[in-house]
């Protein structure tokens, strides 16, 4: 440039600068401020606001119902007209308000060995590539997700295989239900998803089935069972529950009839149980760990009970008991009735070519070019023996969509911030097949992407991810779309059933299809998910990890579970580290002796040992899955256990499982409930030198019904969700320290068929002459004149008194900061205060907290009903827990009007209350266990516990 | 040699000392100080040790009671077991000073004041605990019954309140009485002092007194007014303590017998420690012409009579488990003799039992390693004996599903041997600025001998 003067260059230089600011100018545009001219409707400062929307439980939808604050979500309840729901959730959907403002979730794409990157950088790179694709039909492009229920994202997918044929869509789901489908081939030819109807049943049998525990319809499951399980001495009926099982499980702890068997026998088992039922051929006299009279009794009362029973094989059993399993449904004529098949919920369910091993073949093969990775974390989820993490090392160019920057994140090209499920539009199937919708609560915090925000643009589509849900539901709608899905959103339920069921018949000639009974002789290794972090993509969730494991306690940590007489054949107690070695390849972790567990079988829990999970997750139990195999991913046989010699230390909220014959849970057989009822309530004698307290209009009471707790602690997270309930960590939760309100206790008792496995959940009993109140020097216990025992935060100076005297123990003591307010320690393991509940005080330390019958509800209510100038109406204040509970266990409400639900419980005759004798007179009650055993004599013989 | 006498031979003064040689020696401890070098690096031990607990205390305000070994179900951890420990050390001064004074046990004469001293120290450090064990010490005049515009008072049903009262008046008494003594001896303290900063100190401190008959004569007159109300103190501090534990519903604490079983303990303890101090001091500063095997002899029979008390509630204790017929109460003892807590309850029979019967022999009794011995283990046991009522009471209640261990941390540690080392230092700074004897009252001995035939 020969002609360039000074004044040229420095305007040349301005116009430059002006320019590349350009860019750099995200902030809002300054606009004038003005107060609402009109408000809104619905939206009153102060005043909560709720919005249905849906969770995932493992891919299958929940429906939920969000309470937001402000617009910040702050508490997850169940949709009642949700059938994956019924008004209850999981405990992962309780924890989802920590999850979404967890501060170590992605916030910014990542591109390996870039500083900096952004979207808009990923678009570019991405649209060369896509261009390179698309001229070769897709070939080269593939798409790995988990398990797909979404209709929307389904209709992309689909679109986008109809564009690019060779496009390959794999699927990878640590907790995929293979076995199911593959099963349901054998048995029908075709895949199908079956589901269950106990509310219908007089009989279940489950062959190792955590029916109310972990099925993915397991919440509708429980509340249905349990409609059918509540006997009163006025109408003693009952169903009856059968349960093999080889790992202790929820459903094992209610059953009326348990026995412990390993996984591998149950094939066997179920081979009898069909010879007994005329499925197949007699003349098979295999030798099986079960005492024949146990079946017989258990087949007489199937078949005694034709249409009103269910036999149901737990997911992670070999094809062939899935297989079985329906012919002898078929047989009994349940089909139809009580089990009920559906298309398979999730998109191209038990196809087996499309599996991460067959990803894995193609990226050492060199086929694959570009993998795009949706939602999962391979890395850490992979079998260990397909070497997924050394092949994603290798290829050129590969995407993850995920929440964290997890395993798979550091080991890809790109990694793209996901959208929270409360933060993205979407659509969920539940496990029934009935869709609804997810509808943001907040707009994405860090600006993440929903899957369907990613498949549009692979698709070449500029709508976003409400664009593309709309468009797929507008033909489905009919004519008037606008209250289609304005009634979708309120209800948080799609009205129009798009899945349909089918009816399928068992084919002939099943027996030659069947596998022969093989042998199982040396030690045999389960993997289960972990009931609180599932497969590991809760990992980092703080309330989740404290969440005690049901039957277990245990927190922060997963374990080995070994029977009794394995582990002392090992010489193994509880906490001792052991090496648990199969196929090559060896892990070590902690012992937990579980009596009930099958001998000759360990069970290892998925989830833990994360590397990259976050703050939380990091470090945290030992890696499961890198024991698993592709070819055996749920039951392994001829592993070996061996003692290192050195132990682990393991957080446990209960060290006592026996019940010291101090009966804290009484129990009834069915034919002697009568008797419960004469032996009244325990409710003490009622002379005291004291005053009674002046009464008001309502007094609050609550009864939990424990033939219905099925001791899944969900109660437990809900009201740490909603009553702001600090998390402690390991160490505090190993000293005795852990802070939540309401706890479940488990207790066993017996052996053999006599063991009984108990829960109770227990809050605070708000005792009318409190132990806690006398013993307060500051008067911070006290009680108010509606019959709660009220703690007032402000006047405690933290003499604890009231815990030592109190013979329930269920006051919680701020030992430390737990709030994180002063120190470092407690930080990171804060509640972020955006999800706070603003209506309950956060407690500072050196305070006692308990349980307050969600007083702020009641409050709430009490305000609404002055408003209207009429009294709270029965079934009006609903606590938390009572929310949540799937077992519909909890009743509360006004004790002093009879015609009350809580008060009808109360009345009953299996109405008691806990320690009675000590005459604190609590409020909460408890009906008594009832257990239905089968009158033909079962239970004499015992080698099995 | 001392040991062939009969007791009551053994004179509670030795022959030889005069007025000046008694106020002589004693002043000179207090005038000349101690000169040894060993005394010096004890001091400065004691003072370390009394900056550990400062600093423990300090750690505890500013962290949380976290940082100790409590839980649910024990809420209550050391802090609970120190302060009903020190204030059962702090038991044996009153004792000895009102209530022999009132009984006339002239023996009682070279040992008040140091023992006075001791409870004060003792108690004072007991009523620092519960600051220690508080969630929100800062707040602890809630306790107080002060006018607030609330309209809020403690709640007098509970038994914290009625403690805090208690503890507060027997220090108040306690001091009251102390000083009283001291007052004669801090004028002749003034009278000796060659420095004129002590001059003025003790002068201030003597408040005037110039021992006239007046003066002596309301001396007389009030000390003895100052006794009978210190004796029921003697019984009300421990057994209002102990309701604190008695007045709940804990099978284990919930215990009729526990009023009179502190009051019992606490005098053990108490008479323990006199013995525990009072064999080194004796040593240490010459002490043999007035501290002399005789009383000794006494403060052991004192010992093994509070014992006996102790015993026999030992044994109610299991009676009434047993005769109760209450599940719960009855594991308490069982879980107490076969539990996790077992070694410590062992040990505490062991010295309280066992090696309290030693003192049926005189040898023990007159042989001053021998019954040091037994003082100290007897005080570690009494502190077991605390430990064993605070902690496996709640460890093991009434719900199977809550039964849960606490086990000390390190702060739980230096808190004890913290209080420990502030109780040596501040025994330390008394006896090298106050006379650790009653020097007028050894006067008194020295008349009353030179009286008899």
């Amino acid at each position: 440039m020969p002609s360039l003067n000074r004044r040229e260059l420095l305007q040349m230089l301005g116009a430059t600068a002006s320019v590349a600011g350009l860019p750099a100018c995200t902030r809002e545009p300054a606009e004038e401020i003005l107060p609402w001219v009109r408000m809104p409707e619905r939206r009153v400062p102060g005043e909560p606001a709720q919005y249905a929307s849906t969770l995932s439980r493992d891919g299958y939808g929940q429906g939920v119902i969000v309470r937001t604050h402000a617009g910040r979500p702050t508490k997850v309840e169940g949709n009642p007209g949700h059938p994956g729901s019924l008004g209850a959730t999981d405990p992962q959907a309780q924890a989802a308000v920590l999850e979404l403002y967890d501060p170590d979730r992605s916030r910014t794409p990542i591109r390996a060995g870039a500083r900096e990157a952004t979207l808009a950088d990923f678009d570019r790179e991405l649209e060369v590539r896509l261009d390179r694709h698309r001229q070769r039909g897709g070939e080269g492009l593939c798409l790995l997700t988990g398990s797909v229920t979404s209709p929307a994202a389904v209709a992309q997918l689909e679109r986008m295989q109809q564009s690019m044929p060779a496009v390959r869509w794999y699927r990878h789901d640590a907790l995929a239900r293979d076995e199911v489908y593959a099963g349901a081939r054998l048995a029908f030819g075709a895949a199908v998803e079956t589901i269950y109807r106990p509310d219908r049943a007089r009989v279940v049998l489950s062959l190792d089935a955590d029916l109310v525990g972990t099925l993915p319809g397991s919440l509708a499951y429980a509340r249905q069972l349990v409609s059918g399980r509540r006997p009163t001495p006025g109408d003693p009926s009952m169903s009856r529950l059968y349960v093999l099982e080889s790992a202790p499980t929820q459903t094992g702890a209610i059953a009326d009839h348990r026995h412990a068997l390993r996984a591998g026998d149950v094939y066997g088992v179920a081979r009898a149980l069909a010879v007994r039922l005329g499925v197949l051929p007699q003349g098979e006299r295999a030798d099986i760990p079960v005492a024949e009279k146990w079946l017989d009794a258990a087949v007489r009362d199937l078949e005694a009970h034709r249409g009103a029973g269910i036999i149901v094989p737990g997911d992670h059993l070999p094809a062939a008991v899935h297989a079985l399993a329906h012919a002898m449904n078929e047989r009994l004529h349940n089909a139809g009735r009580t089990v009920l098949h559906l298309d398979p919920v999730p998109a191209g369910a038990g196809s087996e070519n499309a599996t991460l091993a067959s990803l894995t073949d193609s990226m050492r093969a060199g086929s694959v070019e570009t993998l795009v990775m949706l939602g999962v974390n391979p890395v850490y989820t992979a079998p260990a023996d397909i070497g997924f993490a050394g092949a994603l090392t290798e290829l050129e160019y590969s995407v993850h969509l995920g929440l964290y920057a997890d395993e798979t994140a550091a080991l890809s090209r790109w990694h793209l911030p996901e959208a929270h499920a409360l933060e993205c539009w979407g659509d969920l199937r539940a496990y029934d097949g009935t869709p609804s919708l997810v509808q943001p609560l907040i707009a994405p915090l860090y600006g993440g992407l929903a899957a369907l925000d990613v498949l549009a643009r692979l698709n070449g589509r500029k709508e976003t991810a409400h664009g593309l849900l709309q468009e797929f539901w507008r033909p489905q709608a009919g004519s008037d779309f606008e209250s289609f899905w304005r009634e979708a959103l309120e209800t948080g339920v799609v009205p129009a059933d798009t899945h349909g069921r089918v009816n399928r018949t068992v084919q002939a000639g099943l027996e030659r299809r069947l596998p022969a009974p093989g042998p199982v002789d040396a030690l045999e290794l389960q993997f289960r998910p972990d009931p609180t972090v599932r497969d590991g993509s809760h990992a980092n969730n703080a309330w989740l990890q404290e969440l005690p494991k049901p039957l277990l306690g245990l927190v922060w940590d997963n374990a080995i579970l070994a029977g009794p007489q394995t582990a002392a054949r090992h010489g193994v107690v509880d906490g001792d580290l052991v090496r648990i070695s199969h196929g090559g390849r060896e892990i070590e972790g902690p012992v937990i002796v579980a009596s009930g567990h099958a001998e000759g079988s360990v069970t290892l829990m998925l989830g833990y040992g994360r590397e990259r999970a976050g703050r939380i997750g990091n470090g945290n139990g030992y890696d499961a899955y890198a024991l698993r195999s592709s070819t055996a991913p749920w039951v392994a046989d001829g592993a070996a256990l061996e003692a290192t010699g050195r132990r682990a230390q393991l957080a446990r909220v209960q060290q006592h499982h026996g019940t010291e014959d101090r009966e804290p849970v009484r129990e009834s057989a069915l034919h002697e409930i009568g008797a419960l009822a004469e032996e009244g309530g325990g409710g003490g004698h009622h002379e005291s030198l004291y005053p009674g307290h002046e009464g008001s209009r309502y007094q609050w009471g609550m009864a939990i019904d424990l033939n219905a707790c099925i001791g899944c602690r969900s109660c437990t997270i809900a009201c740490q969700a909603e009553n702001n309930i600090p998390v402690v960590g390991k160490q505090e939760v190993a000293r005795g320290r852990e802070m939540h309100w309401i706890r479940v206790d488990h207790y066993e008792q017996g052996s053999g068929e006599e063991r009984r496995t108990y829960f109770q959940p227990v809050p605070c009993m708000h005792c009318e002459h409190a132990p806690c109140e006398y013993v307060c020097p500051t008067a911070a216990a006290v009680h108010d004149s509606e019959g709660l025992n009220v703690q007032v935060y402000n006047r405690c100076i933290g003499t604890r008194d009231c815990s030592q005297n109190c013979p329930y123990k269920v006051r919680r003591f701020n030992w430390l900061d737990y709030n994180g307010y002063e120190s470092g320690r407690f930080r990171k393991l804060a509640t972020p205060a955006p999800q706070r509940n603003p209506s309950v005080t956060v407690r500072s330390r050196g305070v006692m907290e308990k349980c307050t019958y969600c007083v702020q509800r009641i409050s709430a209510a009490r305000i609404e009903a002055k408003k209207d100038d009429r009294p709270i109406a029965d079934g009006e204040v609903v606590t938390a827990c009572q929310a949540v509970c799937p077992a519909d266990a909890i009743r509360f409400g006004d004790v002093s009007d009879p015609s009350t639900a809580v008060s009808r419980w109360k009345a009953d005759g299996r109405n008691y209350v806990l320690l009675g004798h000590l005459n604190t007179r609590p409020r909460t009650s408890y009906l008594a266990r009832v257990r239905n055993p089968n009158p033909s004599a079962l239970g004499d013989d015992d080698d099995g516990r | 040699m001392a040991a062939e006498r009969p007791a009551d031979r053994i004179p509670v003064l030795e022959p030889g000392q005069t007025y000046a040689s008694v106020t002589d020696h004693m002043s000179a401890l207090v005038l000349r100080g101690p000169t040894r070098r060993g005394l010096v690096a004890l001091f400065l031990l004691f003072t370390a040790l009394a900056i550990l607990f400062g600093y423990a205390v300090i750690a505890v305000f500013a962290r949380g009671v976290g940082l100790l070994g409590v839980n649910i179900p024990v809420a209550w951890g050391w802090p609970i077991v120190n302060v009903v420990w020190w204030i059962g050390i702090g038991h044996a001064g009153t004792l000895i000073s009102a209530v022999l004074l009132l009984l006339r046990q002239r023996w009682r004469t070279s040992i008040n004041r140091f023992a006075e001293a001791m409870t004060i120290f003792a108690a004072g450090i007991a009523a620092l605990f519960p600051f220690v064990h508080l969630g929100r010490p800062w707040l602890f005049y809630y306790l107080v019954p002060y006018p607030d515009t609330m309209g809020l008072w403690p709640q007098w049903r509970s038994a914290l309140v009625w403690d805090f009262f208690a503890i507060a008046t027997y220090i108040l008494v306690s001091i009251l009485f102390w000083y009283q003594g001291l007052v004669p001896d801090l004028a002749t303290l003034r009278d000796r002092a060659v420095s004129p900063l002590r001059q003025r100190v003790y002068g201030f401190l003597a408040l005037g007194w110039r021992g006239s008959a007046r003066h002596w004569e309301h001396y007389e007159t009030n000390y003895l007014l100052l006794a009978v109300l210190a004796t029921p103190l003697v019984v009300s501090v421990h057994s209002v303590i102990s309701l604190d534990f008695a007045a709940t519903i804990v099978p284990g604490y919930h215990s009729t017998i526990f009023p009179p079983y502190f009051v019992a303990g606490a005098l053990l303890s108490g008479f323990c420690m006199v013995v525990t101090l009072a064999v080194p001091l004796r040593g240490l500063f010459g002490l043999e012409d007035f501290i002399t095997l005789r009383h000794f002899d006494r403060m052991a029979k004192l010992m093994l009579a509070s014992g006996f008390f102790v015993i026999y509630s030992y044994a109610v204790e299991f009676f009434f488990a047993w005769y109760s017929g209450d599940e719960f109460h009855r594991y308490v003892q069982i879980n107490r003799l076969f539990g996790p807590y077992a070694p410590a309850f062992w040990a505490m029979l062991t010295g309280n039992v066992l090696v309290l019967q030693a003192l049926w022999w005189r040898r023990v009794r007159r042989s001053l390693p021998l019954l040091f011995t037994v003082a100290v283990i007897i005080n570690v046991a009494m502190w077991l004996e605390r430990y064993v009522i605070v902690i496996t009471s709640t460890h093991r209640d009434f719900l199977p599903s809550m039964w849960d261990s606490a086990s000390a941390t390190g702060w739980d540690a230096a808190l004890l041997i913290g209080s420990l080392g502030l109780f040596c230092f501040l025994m330390a700074l008394f006896i090298r600025f106050l006379p650790l004897i009653s020097i007028y009252e050894m006067r008194e001995l020295v008349r009353e001998r030179e009286a008899e035939p």
